[in-house]
Order: C-alpha cells, then sequence, then structure tokens
C-alpha cells in the first residue's frame, strides 16, 4: 500500500444518506417518480460553526463519491486525491469538502443496479432516465440533510462541470462560488455521437439482454468496447503519441495477422477490460443519456439563463481537450459576462487532452487555492 | 492621509489611479499581473476584472485575488453590455492589439471613460535616434528591436491627439510623463510615455 502522507486526508469510509421514501418521491426531469434513493457520499474535513466552509465536489462519469483518501485495503487513493486533502488546493484543514455519487451510478447511489423495492429485483432499464438537474436535485437534499445553508463553493470537471453549472443555474441563492472545469454547456452532436457508438456497443453485446443480465454473465465485451472509444476521447494526439508512438508490443516485427500489434491496441484493452470489473453497463447507458440530454439553456439562449447574482465563477479548460474544446467552455464566460457575474476564465496550455483536468492538477492548484482564499475573505 | 508606500508605485499607475474615482467599476484590458487592479481595489475600493493573452499572468492575477479572463483584446469586447464599466484601461497595450480604431470605440461604448496610455514613438530620443543614427529607434522605453517587438502600432502623442479629434473622442485630461517626471510642456517631444483620459 502506498504510505499515507501528512497531505493525504488518510482512511475514509463513504457514508449513505437516504431520501425519497415513497409517497415523497423525487420528481424527474421526464416527470415519472423515483424512491427511495439512497446517495453515497464522503465527506473530508471539518464542517465549522456556521456551516459557511461547505465545498461540493462532482464527479465525472464514471467517478465515485470517493474523491480523495484511502478505503481500508485499498491501494490507490480517491480520484481526485491530489487536489482534496491538507494544504492542497482543496485544504482539509480549512474548508468541508463533500463528494456525492450522482444516481443512476453504480457506485452506492440509486441506479439500474439497484434493488427496485417493488419487484425485490434490480431495476434494469425499468429504472427511469435521469438528467443532470436531476442530480442535482438529489445533491441538494444532502446538502440540505447536512445542515448546510449555503455553499462555499462546487467544483468538477466534465460531467462534474455540468453539475456545477446546473447548481449555479438552479439553486444560485445557496452558493457563493462555482469553479466549472473541461465542460460544456449543452451536449453536441459530436459529443452524442461518440456515445451512441458505445452505447450502440453495450447492446450488441449479446450477454446485454436488453438490460436484464444481473445474476447472469455481463455484457462485458460491449462494455469493453464503449470504455475503449471513450478512453480514446479523453486522450489527444500528442499524448497518445508521447506515451505510444507506433510501440510494437511484445513483438520485434509486425504480425501480419489480426492479432494486436501495438502498444496503443494493448493500452486499450486493458483498459476496456479492467473497467467492466468495476463498473455497470446500465449505469454507462443512462449516465451516457443524462449528459447528451444535457442542456443548460433548455433551447433559450445562453445569457438569459444566468441571473445577475453575486456568484463568482473559476472557468478552466485545457488547450488540448477536443472532447469539450476550450472555445464552448468560454461560452459560459460569455454569458456569465454579459450578466455581469464576476467570472476568471483561463484556458491552460496542457497536452493530455480532456483527462488533464484529472492529470494536470499542479496549475489547477494554484488557480483553485487563490480562488477559494478570496471567496472565503469576500464571503 | 499620504500613503507611506505610494512612492514605490510607478508613476504612470500614480497618474492612472487619480484619474479613477473611488468605488469604480474598472476594467483593465491587458491587466499583466494584475497589480494596477490590485492597487484601484485597495486603495479606490474599485471593483476591478482584467482581460490578459498571456496564460502566465493569469496565475498572478489569481493569485491577487483579482478576477481575470484569458482572451485576447480584439474578440473580447463585444460580450459586454453599453456603459458596463466606469472606466476601461488601455495601459500600454494599445499598441498590440490588431485592430485598435475598434478596441478604442468599443471601450468608449462599454465604459464611461477610458484610459489610454501610449508610448510615444516620437520623443526626442526616439527622434534623435532615427535622425542621427539612421535606426529605429531602441530605447529603454521601447526596449524591442523590430523583429521581436509585440508592438504592432507605432504613434505619437500628437497622432493619438489627431486621431480623438477624427472620430468625435473628447480627451479630458493628458499627463506626459518622461523617466519617471511629469513632462508640463512639449509633451509630444519630452514625454515618452502619454496617458489620456477620454470620453465620448
Amino acid at each position: 500500500m502506498r504510505s499515507i502522507n501528512e497531505n493525504s486526508v488518510g482512511f475514509v469510509e463513504t457514508k449513505f444518506y437516504s431520501c425519497c421514501e415513497p409517497p415523497n418521491e423525487l420528481i424527474l426531469s421526464s416527470g415519472e417518480k423515483l424512491g427511495p434513493i439512497t446517495i453515497a457520499y464522503e465527506t473530508y474535513g471539518t464542517l465549522n460553526k456556521d456551516k459557511s466552509n461547505a465545498i461540493l465536489i462532482f464527479h465525472a462519469l464514471t467517478g465515485d463519491a470517493h474523491a480523495a483518501g484511502f478505503h481500508k485495503g485499498d491501494n490507490k487513493p480517491g480520484w481526485w486525491d491530489n487536489m482534496i486533502g491538507p494544504n492542497k488546493a482543496f485544504d482539509t484543514e480549512k474548508y468541508f469538502i463533500i463528494c456525492s455519487n450522482v444516481i443512476g451510478s453504480c457506485k452506492g447511489s440509486t441506479g439500474p443496479s439497484s434493488i427496485d423495492p417493488k419487484t425485490k429485483k434490480p431495476y434494469g432499464l425499468s429504472f427511469p432516465i435521469v438528467t443532470i438537474n436531476d442530480m442535482v436535485a438529489t445533491q441538494k437534499k444532502l446538502i440540505d440533510h447536512l445542515g448546510i445553508k449555503k455553499l462555499l463553493s462546487t467544483a468538477g470537471g466534465s460531467m462534474g462541470g455540468m453539475q456545477a453549472l446546473s447548481w449555479s443555474v438552479l439553486f444560485p441563492e445557496y452558493l457563493d462560488s462555482a469553479i466549472i472545469i473541461a465542460t460544456n454547456t449543452i451536449h453536441t452532436p459530436q459529443q452524442i455521437a461518440f456515445h451512441e457508438v458505445a452505447r450502440q456497443a453495450i447492446k450488441a453485446d449479446p450477454d446485454w439482454q436488453n438490460g436484464d443480465y444481473y445474476g447472469k454473465s455481463i455484457p462485458a465485451r460491449g462494455l469493453a468496447v464503449a470504455r475503449m472509444m471513450g478512453h480514446i476521447t479523453y486522450m489527444s494526439d500528442k499524448s497518445m503519441q508521447e506515451k505510444f508512438g507506433r510501440r510494437l508490443q511484445n513483438k520485434e516485427k509486425l504480425g501480419y495477422d489480426f492479432s494486436s500489434d501495438f502498444e496503443i491496441e494493448n493500452y486499450l484493452k486493458h483498459r476496456g477490460d479492467s473497467f467492466v470489473q468495476r463498473f455497470d453497463a446500465n449505469s454507462w447507458l443512462y449516465l451516457s443519456k443524462a449528459l447528451d440530454y444535457f442542456d443548460l439553456s433548455e433551447g433559450k439562449k445562453l445569457s438569459d439563463v444566468f441571473s445577475r447574482s453575486l456568484l463568482k465563477f473559476l472557468v478552466i479548460s485545457f488547450t488540448s481537450d477536443w472532447l469539450y474544446p476550450p472555445y464552448q467552455t468560454k461560452q459560459i464566460v460569455k454569458a456569465l459576462k454579459v450578466n455581469e457575474i464576476d467570472v476568471s476564465n483561463i484556458e491552460i496550455d496542457a497536452s493530455y487532452g480532456h483527462d488533464s483536468f484529472l492529470v494536470e492538477t499542479e496549475d489547477q492548484s494554484r488557480l483553485i487555492e487563490h480562488f477559494l482564499k478570496r471567496v472565503t475573505k469576500e464571503q | 492621509m499620504p500613503d507611506k508606500n505610494s512612492d514605490l508605485i510607478r508613476l504612470d499607475y500614480k497618474v492612472i489611479l487619480e484619474m479613477i474615482e473611488n468605488k469604480s467599476r474598472v476594467l483593465d484590458l491587458g491587466c499583466g499581473d494584475g497589480h494596477l487592479l490590485q492597487l484601484l481595489k485597495n486603495k479606490k475600493s474599485c471593483s476591478v476584472t482584467g482581460i490578459e493573452i498571456d496564460e502566465k499572468e493569469i496565475y498572478k492575477c489569481v493569485e491577487k485575488g483579482i478576477s481575470v479572463s484569458h482572451d485576447d483584446i480584439d474578440s473580447s469586447l463585444s460580450d459586454f453590455g453599453d456603459k458596463r464599466f466606469d472606466y476601461i484601461i488601455l495601459n500600454e497595450s494599445l499598441q498590440q492589439v490588431l485592430n485598435p480604431k475598434n478596441v478604442i470605440l468599443e471601450s468608449l461604448r462599454i465604459s464611461k471613460k477610458v484610459i489610454v496610455g501610449i508610448p510615444n514613438f516620437c520623443y526626442f530620443m526616439a527622434r534623435f535616434q532615427i535622425f542621427f543614427q539612421g535606426r529605429v529607434p531602441v530605447t529603454k522605453e521601447l526596449p524591442y528591436q523590430w523583429f521581436d517587438t509585440p508592438n504592432l502600432r507605432f504613434l505619437s502623442l500628437k497622432d493619438f491627439i489627431n486621431f480623438c479629434k477624427a472620430n468625435n473622442i473628447k480627451i479630458l485630461d493628458k499627463v506626459g510623463i518622461s523617466n519617471n517626471k511629469i513632462v508640463h510642456v512639449k509633451r509630444n517631444f519630452f514625454a515618452n510615455l502619454g496617458i489620456f483620459l477620454l470620453e465620448k
């Protein structure tokens, strides 16, 4: 196990909060009802007396509530551990950090692999379609449950950035600030297209069985291909060139057959296969749909959805991110400026593509650390 | 009350600080590391924001608690509504934009007043270099060689005054600076930097 140093939040446990018991189910964007709902979440740091130091972190598509520290027995820390901890950007000596798993996922919160209390069987495709706004509605319930009246900040990249945007539009009076990273206000045809290819791969797997595969063999092949597809969009031409080039895998020369030749092929296959062990195919379908449905302005002018407020925004994009390219992220900045909302934005020169928000943490840390200091001071 | 640190402030910053009223809304175009905006925020209680193209400077602004947009000046002004700011500052950045006329006119649209600081390409040292040495001037204030200058435009204070006249822009105040001193006479000859307060 990696040693737990003084910059780590140490051992952590996932907690669970339940809400929306019938007849008080959550009314979803689709009009359908969902309840009861369980939300898996973790917290780091200490909530201060006036509950004014809370920051809500949002994970991306395949992420979970485990953002920092170690689970007992694990040798890998949470997914944003290099950003959250004592003296890190999200300094747990100062702030109370909350990260919850989104509904529709398979990481502890209610999703298609959860047991439907009515049938006592996993929901499968009977689970209703959820949207980013629905995820945010459940997070709001969690924040209310924790007794927090106003969040000091919210932060997330990719799908996490969409949740942060949704919070700032749905509940601006419950926030002081928002940190929006590598994301877009609307899913574009190209982004939907990538998702559709991945969904087709899952649905083409004979083991998928219309989503009714729990307790049987899982659609591993389809999900692995979906993940491989996704992973390509998270990297960049440059980062793949640097990491793999055209190097051959366990070979001196080309095989002249259809076994894999190149390192990149093996790498993707490995990524796909290991993903299948930790993620549910149906959850992938549901969450990819939630992203595709995302349209912050719902057909209106983007500048009309933000109301004038004292919210402060930090908007970050990465030069090599071609999945959510900087010019899309900048549309957010434009809309905020029109509304005279305080915003800082930066396009960080980074070569890792969309994954930069998870990997290139040094520059982000510098920005976020000082942004949060300022927000605290001007609270 | 006199500020004991005020002597440490660059003279052009001092001149600009004096032109700006307390509690104004200020946008600095080409704000660099945000130092001028920080002074305006702390000393004049202004609400401030900047636009800067250099990524390295963005971090410095954020570290100072200044909100800043990583953008180029030419394309980012159209987002703002009319008279959104009380002052826009273009201190030694106008000569680096692609379309200075548009930037000035857009600035006057979105701000009540505009402060422009321009290096004077026709101050005496530069004139001497051209006249006696037959060289394009390279001086302390105009330090760049022709092949590495960020400046796209070369103008004198007189050129700028003529530009304002031709475009019906009122010059409310003008200050010439040379070697950290205010120049009171023959600015276009003696001053290497001119600071203008404009209104339309």
